[in-house]
């Protein structure tokens, strides 16, 4: 599938005319005594797809969590179309989260519910619309994500990248500004990882949305990603365009493109270090 | 030596506060629960009714089957014993004094609690483990629906609702079957079994038995629940929490029994 406009880029001026949706500043997390995150300043604009890139460990799903509210900082903020998503009442935080959709890695779809009853859940615990119009809203977002037909099955009955489909639109569901994707293409084939792909830039050119996708896929993040910003051990190392990262002279950031493997990962007694570390 | 010692103790301390961070735990969610029941409405995020509703077949419907069967055999063997002890007084006829009282006061709200404990907490430990593992939980929060209310509160009502009326029913059930056998064997009439029972059994004890269930409802849940949230690990590890929670359910109802029996018997 050829289509230059879905991945056109904004032009300089466009980005720096366009307000940050998500503010991250100095944000600093800790799982027990261990420092996860140190540090991470982040802007993520109107409109943009930014991919947040990164081994394992590298800190990444914390981040998410952290963007999501399901994680507090030590210290920092995440300030969420200019609120603070840690100092809101949860009043305000439940409005606010309305106009943030997240399609987990697995889907996290309810499997006691349908597949329309699980994208229309959002619309019957937030809006009092009657149950055909919800009905109707629901259905049209499955047909956004080519998943039209498949009302009734069970989350159980889906393939993976069904799973996927679904799970995209009950994040689409009520308009949200701001869609989070975490490892959307993860446990797929090339073939509908890439069409999950077109999906995302899709949803972005058709909506408007801001999309920030955590991934671990190079070819994934090359494709849809306006900005990527590559994690390690908690740190930024760049934030770039794709250009920008893939000629970056950072050996840390190649040894990630290349897939070459670090020499202290495979030291015995620095990973015993950090499994205790882990554990304490 | 003295190094191990300390390691025992320091694990002993370690466990001895992950215990009470578990009971305070327990009495956040329930605390929560009530104020979502109380309070959803007015926040636009109600309880659902039928989700409440739909618990209430699963825990009390679906749980008739087995309870009428357990409570049938245990009214029978409850005849059998009373009977085959009272023999050595010759004071066979007394075994409705002893039967009715013990039914309608621990027998049935203790069997229903077990069988309850063993059937829906370990199911609700199960769910909500699942869930936590696939990340619904985590779904829940972001689409900004509040996990207790979602899933604690109904499922809080549905055990204060039907763990009481599944108490009578087997109450019921258990001094039919014994009724059958002291028939069968001393040949008391049916209408002279009744006429006993209910000269013997005072309305006091039936909410005597009823009450006490109604905590157990309440003890059920939150173990269940607690037991749900502290799954780590995969499905091994829903394994491990749902065994551990039906476990502590069994224990806590015993235990809660004994001093609720303490405490309204001096009264």
């Amino acid at each position: 599938m050829n289509q230059p406009a879905l991945n056109r880029m904004p032009s300089d001026a466009e980005v720096v005319a366009t307000p940050a949706v998500i503010e991250v500043r100095d944000l600093i997390t800790h799982y027990g005594t261990r420092k996860i995150l140190h540090g991470i300043n982040l802007d993520i604009r109107q409109g943009e797809i930014m991919v947040i890139m990164g081994g394992s460990g590298s800190g990444k799903s914390t981040l998410l969590n952290a963007l999501l509210g399901l994680l507090r900082p030590t210290s920092g903020a995440v300030r969420i179309l200019s609120q603070d998503l840690n100092a809101i009442s949860d009043v305000e935080r439940t409005k606010l989260r309305q106009k943030m959709g997240v399609a987990f890695q697995g889907g996290a779809l309810f499997s006691s519910m349908n597949v329309l009853e699980n994208i229309m859940l959002p619309l019957r615990e937030h809006t009092r619309l009657d149950r055909s119009t919800m009905q109707i809203m629901a259905r049209m977002k499955m047909q956004v994500v080519n998943l039209a037909g498949f009302e009734r099955l069970m989350p159980a009955e889906l393939s993976g990248g069904m799973i996927k489909r679904a799970a995209l639109a009950r994040a689409i569901v009520m308009d949200p500004r701001i869609l989070f994707c975490d490892e959307p293409s993860a446990g797929l084939d090339p073939v509908v990882s890439s069409a999950i792909d077109d999906l995302i830039l899709s949803l972005r050119d058709a909506m408007g949305m801001s999309i920030v996708v955590v991934t671990h896929e190079l070819e994934s993040a090359f494709k849809i990603a306006d900005r990527i910003c590559v994690l390690d051990k908690g740190h930024i190392l760049t934030i770039g365009t794709v250009d920008e990262v893939r000629n970056s002279k950072n050996e840390r950031i190649q040894n990630l493109l290349n897939r070459r493997t670090e020499a202290e990962i495979l030291d015995p007694d620095e990973y015993l270090k950090r499994l205790t570390a882990a554990g304490a | 030596m003295r190094e191990r010692v300390g390691d025992h103790m320091e694990r002993m301390g370690r466990s001895a506060v992950a215990g009470i961070a578990e009971f305070g735990l327990g009495a956040v969610l329930f605390a929560q629960s009530i104020y979502w029941i109380i309070i959803g409405h007015r926040r636009a995020q109600p309880v659902r009714l039928d989700a409440a509703i739909a618990r209430c077949m699963e825990v009390g419907i679906h749980a008739v089957p087995i309870i009428t069967l357990m409570s049938l055999t245990i009214g029978i063997m409850l005849a059998i014993q009373g009977i085959y002890s009272l023999r050595v007084f010759g004071a066979e006829e007394q075994v409705v004094l002893g039967i009715g009282m013990s039914v309608v006061r621990e027998f049935g709200p203790l069997i229903t609690g077990i069988l309850v404990a063993g059937r829906t907490g370990s199911s609700l430990a199960a769910r909500i483990g699942t869930m936590r593992i696939s990340q619904e939980i985590d779904a829940l929060s972001v689409m900004g629906i509040n996990p207790v209310r979602y899933i604690v509160a109904p499922a809080l009502i549905s055990m204060v609702v039907m763990v009481p009326v599944l108490t009578f029913w087997s109450s019921i059930v258990m001094l039919t079957g014994a009724g059958w056998y002291i028939g069968i064997d001393l040949g008391m009439s049916a209408a002279a079994y009744i006429d006993r029972l209910t000269e013997i059994v005072k309305i006091g004890d039936v909410w005597h038995g009823l009450g006490k269930s109604v905590l157990f409802g309440i003890l059920i849940t939150l173990v269940g629940v607690i037991n749900g949230t502290l799954v780590s690990g995969g499905a091994e590890g829903v394994g491990k929490m749902t065994t551990r929670s039906v476990v502590i359910s069994i224990c806590a109802i015993i235990v809660t029994d004994m001093i609720f029996a303490f405490i309204a018997t001096r009264s």
